[in-house]
């Protein structure tokens, strides 16, 4: 079992919602806390476990913006638990999610430098590394509801961009989704074989805009007269 | 790279200490030492081991969880980290042997502490190599990931070993020749490896912002990282002090590492007085320290591709 992540570009809308309730979610669970620093000074920061950025992809006027949420990749080949002193970084065998025993770990950050996906965060406070569970602790819960046995940032996504799933299993709808989008992995060249998916923006058909009417003088006047007053 | 001071000076002084074990009990072995007497001997040798236990006392500094440091022996198997911290601590009893014996036959030491003082060195070697490795093995950052890492750590500090080994011998007998031409033999080999490095890092390769995305069809820019102030990521990777200060801290290098140290050397070996030895120790340590101040400062690390940077 190869249990991960995939997301859409195409309908993720960059709302954040995932990182919000992934540090919900995850702060009061059993890696918790996702420590904050001055979290209502004029710099905010804290430990996130998903993050969202927002990229600007070809020239104007062919340009577009995809947004791209980024947590633990859970590699095949995860370079973070081979360069790691203690054996607190691990990769679990039965269904490949890589996590970080806390108790075990001396915070010596070798691991967030081994890692191209930033997914590891060191907790200034806890003097521990931090990193997304996939939710370890509700995907096996079966005091759950089985359509809540998902990941937290995927069952809060509203745009449904995102899908938790095995790998592995060529039926489940994150490998039907891979194969029949063309699914593509981050930074493949760095040999680490990520398990989460990335789905490129579908080409769409352009709106048409040419048989849009043009001005007619009654709605240019009432143009005029809607920016003329002052409301 | 977040250049950590801890990490610095572990490097440095251990990386010197270990050259100086390493130079020290070679010759000394071998039977070329120059003049050699028990109470040199033991200084040089009670240098290195303090040099080598500063170091490393200095290298924990950088944990934020040092109650686990035990540990870091546990992953000997996958993890050059792992491995470092087992050879560093497998040197002291070889080391504290060899050492002891020559403190107590003055010099003359007997088949066990030769051998002791074998394996010492051997393990001083592995010890830096994999100091070396530690930073070689990371796929993430092109300008530590080759082989020329390791090799700029081994030489660096069997250099900085070599000048404080002529230094330490200025103070009991005075200028030797045969440990200067050492160390400058050392000092040069280790500039040209420093230049081949700066040479190689020029090139750009490996992942660039198109790869991270994986969007190789246009060009991309980033729009907005998602947060407003700085995160972990930033602090530690994404430290860069501009084309300017590392332009000059490469001069600085050369400058103190490299090329006063050489012409102090040729000085004293000219007829100079010894002690501009003393003042040749003092500006390799400068500016190898700067050198290991660099090594983090131009690492461009591949998550800041995610942060807008095009290449690494």
């Amino acid at each position: 079992m190869r249990l991960g992540l995939v997301i859409d570009l195409d309908t993720c809308v960059g709302c954040h919602a995932c990182a919000v309730a992934c540090k919900q979610w995850n702060t009061s669970g059993t890696t918790g806390p996702l420590t904050d620093i001055s979290a209502y000074g004029a710099e905010p920061s804290g430990v996130w476990f998903n993050r969202i950025r927002h990229y600007e992809v070809g020239d104007y006027p062919n340009n577009k913006t995809v947004n791209m949420p980024m947590s633990c990749m859970h590699c095949e080949d995860a370079d973070c638990v081979t360069v790691c002193p203690t054996g607190a970084s691990y990769k679990r065998k039965e269904d490949g999610i890589v996590l970080v025993d806390q108790d075990k770990c001396m915070g010596c950050n070798l691991c967030a430098w081994a890692c191209p996906y930033g997914a590891r965060e060191l907790d200034p406070v806890d003097g521990v590394m931090k990193k997304c569970t996939l939710c370890i602790d509700r995907i096996y819960d079966k005091t759950l509801d089985p359509e809540d046995r998902q990941p937290a940032c995927v069952i809060t996504c509203p745009a449904h961009a995102r899908f938790f799933g095995d790998l592995d299993d060529p039926d489940s709808e994150v490998s039907r989704l891979t194969r029949e989008r063309a699914g593509q992995k981050l930074m493949p060249e760095l040999g680490y074989k990520p398990t989460n998916t990335y789905l490129p923006p579908r080409l769409t058909r352009p709106v048409p805009t040419a048989d849009v009417r043009r001005k007619s003088l009654i709605s240019s006047v009432k143009e005029w007269v809607n920016q003329a007053i002052v409301r | 790279m977040h250049p950590a001071l801890s990490v610095i000076f572990f490097t440095v002084l251990s990386g010197a200490g270990y050259g100086l074990f390493m130079l020290v009990a070679v010759l000394h072995l071998a039977g070329g030492y120059p003049d050699a007497s028990g109470s040199e001997l033991q200084t040089q040798l009670a240098v290195a081991l303090v040099l080598i236990t500063i170091g490393l006392m200095s290298s924990s500094l950088h944990l934020h969880n040092p109650r686990n440091a035990w540990r870091a022996f546990m992953r000997v198997r996958t993890s050059w980290l792992s491995r470092e911290a087992v050879l560093a601590v497998a040197f002291y009893p070889f080391a504290l042997w060899y050492a002891w014996e020559t403190r107590t036959t003055g010099g003359d030491v007997g088949q066990v502490g030769r051998i002791m003082g074998i394996i010492a060195v051997l393990l001083a070697g592995l010890t830096i190599f994999s100091t070396g490795m530690i930073y070689a093995s990371l796929k993430t950052i092109r300008q530590w990931h080759t082989a020329l890492t390791p090799a700029n750590y081994l030489l660096l500090g069997l250099a900085l070993g070599a000048v404080a080994l002529v230094a330490i011998h200025g103070w009991f007998v005075g200028a030797s020749p045969l440990l200067a031409g050492i160390a400058l033999a050392l000092l040069v080999l280790a500039a040209i490896m420093k230049g081949i490095y700066f040479l190689w890092i020029r090139e750009v390769t490996g992942p660039t912002i198109n790869t991270a995305t994986g969007f190789t069809r246009a060009p991309v820019r980033i729009l907005d990282p998602g947060h407003t102030a700085g995160t972990f990521l930033t602090r530690e990777f994404g430290f860069d002090p501009g084309r300017r200060v590392i332009q000059r801290a490469r001069l600085g290098v050369f400058a103190l590492g490299f090329a006063l140290p050489i012409l102090l050397l040729a000085w004293v070996l000219t007829g100079a007085p010894v002690h501009w030895l003393n003042l040749a120790l003092l500006s390799a340590l400068a500016g190898i320290g700067l050198e290991r101040w660099l090594f983090f400062a131009e690492a461009r690390h591949g998550v800041m591709l995610y942060h807008g940077r095009q290449h690494t």
